[in-house]
């Protein structure tokens, strides 16, 4: 029986693109169906009607949701290529700081772009907290999975562009050579892995998706 | 070389419970060593320096934090006994997925049930009501989340069921009549060792949130 592999997904998601690196890292075929999230579609909302977001994976019909559980399903199903190690303690590690930056770092770094001015200083603050323990976490190596990316280098796909271009888009530039320049280091590495390059979002798109963002929050003041 | 299993936990957390079932389910000897969170230890703030939180697990030395990972890593390293996630990749993803459902919301809502009233308190109450018939649902006619036996959202969950009795004397209301399937569960759960003994007793979590409300002023 042919394999079906659909992902629902959005263009500018760091979280569908995760999938995407994934999915092209293993060399598996798949259909990409955009949502529009703000018309959500009836197979979205059939598909993962607890959260009712992307991305979604379905295999063969059968849908997992959440990027993070979705990458751990995608590393078991196609073996090529590993995403996770081998041994259950590094298993641990890369599933531990894979949701550092999931529930601490993107939050954070988040927070530090969009907050009123009066707060930015102390969101920059905690948001630099955060930087600093990934720097410290990748040391010497190459990537956060070692000589190839893994788990934790595409779970921080956000880290390596997205705050760049949000960055550069509301004047809050936290990813600087000077605090961090192991994790620049990583993130000049990161973007020239051709998995990484060709699935991101075109930095023209989201840089003008997040200035229109920009523009009607300050219009509905 | 025997292993050497070391828990760093605190008593009340239904987090740490997780970890105590997963060892028991695997029938493993470990030195139990209890963390007052007003006062880390040395030994808690080297082993988890990003969060400074329990649990813990130590293994020949080295940490694993946040006890879903370390219930996996438990289940991994130990896999020829009682596995807690399945073995086929699309049910291991959904018991993921629940697990990560029951972290997602019932500890910020219970945690809210306790501690706020007014509107605020009847919004969680009925959002964590919402969330419990959801899982009862995906419990369906199963008499375990894991199947014919306990399994990683079984885990996952019935830890917080030692803390509803001071989620509806606090919040005045009866988790049974809304949810009858879920507390038929739990009560099954119970009947297994590993799990009456990893819980702890819920008049004992009462006293226990009661004392937290008088030291955070909350009437």
């Amino acid at each position: 029986m042919a394999e079906e592999v659909k992902l629902i997904g959005m263009w500018g998601s760091p979280f569908s693109r995760r999938v995407e690196i994934a999915l092209k890292l293993k060399g598996v075929q798949y259909d990409y169906i955009e949502d529009d999230l703000t018309n959500k579609s009836p197979l979205l909302l059939k598909s993962n009607p607890v959260h009712k977001k992307v991305p979604v994976l379905l295999h063969n019909g059968k849908p997992i949701a959440e990027s993070l559980v979705i990458l751990e399903y995608i590393d078991e199903t196609w073996k090529a290529n590993p995403i996770l190690p081998q041994h259950p303690y590094d298993r641990a590690m890369a599933r531990f700081w894979a949701k550092y930056i999931d529930e601490k770092c993107m939050l954070a770094l988040w927070n530090a772009c969009w907050c009123e001015k009066k707060d930015r200083e102390k969101a920059v603050e905690e948001a630099k907290v955060c930087l600093k323990t990934l720097e410290n976490e990748l040391k010497d190596k190459k990537f956060f999975g070692g000589e190839s990316i893994g788990l934790v280098d595409i779970a921080a796909n956000f880290i390596g562009f997205w705050v760049g271009v949000i960055g550069e888009v509301v004047g809050v530039e936290l990813l600087t050579i000077d605090k961090f320049p192991i994790l620049c280091k990583w993130r000049d590495e990161y973007l020239g892995c051709s998995v990484i390059k060709e699935n991101l979002p075109s930095k023209e798109k989201l840089g003008a998706y997040f200035r229109t963002r920009v523009e009607s929050a300050s219009q509905s003041k | 070389m025997a292993d050497e299993i070391i828990l760093l936990d605190f008593w009340p957390s239904m987090f740490g419970m997780r970890v105590r079932l997963a060892l028991a389910e695997k029938g493993l000897k470990y030195e139990y060593k209890e963390e007052d969170l007003r006062n880390k230890s040395p030994l808690l703030l080297e082993m988890n320096p990003v969060h400074k939180k329990i649990p813990v697990l130590i293994h020949n030395g080295k940490p694993i934090c946040e006890s879903l990972i370390i219930v996996q890593y438990i289940d991994e390293v130990w896999h020829d006994k009682s596995p807690l996630l399945p073995s086929d990749p699309y049910q291991r993803a959904q018991a993921r997925f629940w697990a990560d459902y029951v972290d997602k919301k019932l500890y910020e809502l219970g945690r809210k049930i306790w501690s706020t009233k007014g509107e605020e308190q009847e919004t969680a109450k009925k959002e964590f009501i919402e969330c419990l018939k959801l899982l009862e649902g995906e419990l369906g006619d199963k008499p375990y989340f894991g199947g014919e036996k306990i399994g990683f959202v079984d885990v996952a969950l019935v830890t917080f069921s030692c803390w509803f009795h001071a989620y509806e004397s606090f919040g005045n209301f009866s988790i049974e009549a809304e949810c009858p399937k879920l507390i038929a569960w739990t009560k099954r759960c119970m009947e297994k060792e590993s799990v009456s003994s990893s819980l702890e007793d819920p008049h004992k979590v009462h006293g226990f949130v009661m004392g937290m409300k008088k030291k955070l002023g909350i009437e």
